[in-house]
């Protein structure tokens, strides 16, 4: 079995790189899932705020993901539902396997990753206690909720004020579960405010800002958590503990790109995002290989994905169609002070049509700083912003020229206080 | 609110969540007693004299779907409903059973509680095999 791309993943990334292929001229593209239908997380995202930026009207993640997938097949795009890719090697060689074709081996002219990523569990955060049933990620319970018709819960306590966490304080009330607090260790929420209004004001849901699940009680099912302030080195403090009676804990703990596929076919991984390091045409360390969406870094808004995933499939078509220069080094960019990681991680000037954006975290919070493009000492562009928090995923634009003129020296950027 | 007091809220018409500050000009409930500032985009303002006046919400939830390939179907209110009768309309929402075949945008229920509102599927959903 042969294709010119082949997209691994159809939720919102693969949806869109696919479909921007094709426009692109490339006739034959497979994409491959492993879940009963395409749309990804977005099918059990009820709630509204999708489209906003794509579509310029609010959506829920269903209606947006519909949107897509009936793009998909009108432009006519093959896809395989219940399957899973086993092995990705480094000639773009796919081994994947369904109930129905059993094993195969699919070859690419070029791959799309675009597996998404997962939730962070109990055991990545390491909460002591006893190991009874209630304990979900909220995601988890998200899908049981949404889309199988289960509550997990009567009587929840949430950790980690994450979006999914505030989104589903809000499901689990209207359902009608009660829900007691949402403990974050950060003296920050990683929510958006909007959240944190209609999820947990609306219902009087208290935000407990410098907390953590010190310990979890219950054998069988949950009985209880305990929560514990910590102090400014996120350790608790003794004395401080708040028993509440619950049968179930939700984690809303962060999100880990999901990269075995790419790691065993030798792609590098950025430490910083977890993701593949990515150039400018958002192509891996392999060349043919690209990929898109949160299996590079975790987007704060469906609405980057997609614009992400567009670039991304594009690039892949040039490369398919042979338009594009290749096997250049390119040059790094490199996260200074205050600076987490920047997506892309190179830059190749000869690809670039006039601009190139730049996305970006930042490690805490500030307030009145410059962001400041640096190529080697010296500075080339200053941007000016008010706030910046790591849960905003920041972006600058550079032009094609200021690239060039750099040559193969790296790009660093950095967060500078105003004097 | 008395003439001149101050009232910080978050804008939730977008991402953006914009801070906003309604300040009280006028002793009475009319559409131009309060003055608002801090919003990006003009829906900031509409948003601000609604919170003031007569707040409303978007309600996504899911209803019992029969012979389809899952057992709820997600549906919303097409339009914000007011916010005091968040939990009424969930009472008649769960109420409801729907049967597959459903395309996203049917009406699953008219004219809810007499909000002028219908609540509409958001996605579609196939009969089971």
């Amino acid at each position: 079995m042969d294709y010119e791309i082949v997209v691994i993943g159809g939720g919102p990334a693969g949806l869109a790189a696919a479909i921007e292929a094709k426009q692109k001229g490339v006739s034959s593209i497979l994409i491959i899932e492993r879940d009963r239908e395409l749309g990804g997380i977005l099918q059990q995202c009820i709630h509204n705020g999708f489209g906003l930026h794509v579509f310029k009207e609010e959506l829920t993640g269903p209606e947006y993901a519909e949107r897509f997938i009936n793009e998909l097949k009108d432009e006519g795009i093959d896809y395989m539902l219940d399957t899973m890719v086993l092995e990705l090697s480094k000639d773009r060689t796919i081994t994947a396997m369904n109930g129905k074709n059993g094993l195969m081996h699919i070859k690419a002219k070029a791959i799309i990753l675009a597996m998404g990523c997962r939730e962070r569990t109990r055991g990545a955060i390491s909460i002591p206690g006893t190991r009874p049933a209630g304990v979900f990620s909220a995601g988890t319970a998200q899908r049981y909720l949404n889309m199988e018709g289960y509550i997990v819960g009567k009587r929840v306590v949430i950790l980690g004020s994450g979006d999914i966490g505030l989104i589903m304080a809000r499901r689990m009330i209207l359902e009608g579960a009660k829900v007691l607090a949402v403990a974050e260790v950060m003296p920050f929420s990683g929510g958006l405010m909007r959240n944190i209004v209609q999820c947990l004001d609306d219902f009087d849901i208290p935000l407990l800002l410098s907390h953590t699940v010190t310990e979890i009680k219950g054998n069988g099912r949950v009985e209880g958590v305990v929560i514990s302030k910590v102090d400014e080195n996120l350790k608790p403090i003794p004395g401080t503990e708040i028993s509440y009676d619950c049968d179930t804990l939700l984690l809303s703990v962060g999100l880990i790109p999901e990269n075995e596929l790419s790691r065993e076919a030798g792609i590098l991984i950025d430490k910083s995002t977890n993701g593949p390091i990515v150039n400018e045409a958002m192509e891996t360390s392999i060349s043919g290989i690209f990929a898109c969406g949160n299996v590079v870094h975790v987007h704060d808004l469906v609405d980057f994905v997609t614009a992400e995933s567009r670039r991304a499939g594009s690039h892949a078509a040039e490369y398919v169609l042979g338009s594009v220069e290749v096997d250049k080094e390119g040059l790094a960019t490199i996260p200074g002070d205050g600076i987490s990681y920047i997506v892309p991680q190179k830059i190749r000037s000869e690809n670039l049509s006039d601009k190139v954006t730049f996305f970006m975290r930042v490690n805490k919070t500030f307030s009145n700083v410059s962001l400041v493009v640096k190529s080697g000492d010296h500075v080339v562009r200053e941007f000016k912003r008010k706030h910046l928090a790591p849960g905003e995923m920041e972006s600058i634009e550079l032009e094609k020229e200021v690239i060039e003129a750099m040559g193969l020296e790296s790009l660093t950027i950095e967060v500078r206080k105003e004097a | 609110m008395k003439l001149g007091e101050k009232k910080e809220m978050v804008c939730i018409v977008c991402p953006v969540g914009c801070r906003l500050t309604v300040e009280c000009m006028k002793e009475f409930l009319v559409e131009d007693a309060y003055s608002i500032t801090g919003n990006k985009c003009k829906r900031g303002v509409d948003y601000a004299v609604k919170e003031m006046t007569s707040p409303t919400r978007m309600l996504p939830t899911t209803i019992k779907i029969e012979m389809g390939i899952l057992n709820r179907l997600p549906v919303r209110t097409r339009n914000p409903i007011p916010k005091e009768l968040i939990f009424d309309c969930m009472d008649v929402i769960n109420k409801v059973k729907v049967e597959a075949p459903i395309s996203m945008g049917d009406v699953v229920i008219s004219n809810i509680l007499g909000t002028g509102v219908d609540v509409i599927a958001t996605r579609s959903m196939g009969r089971s095999k």
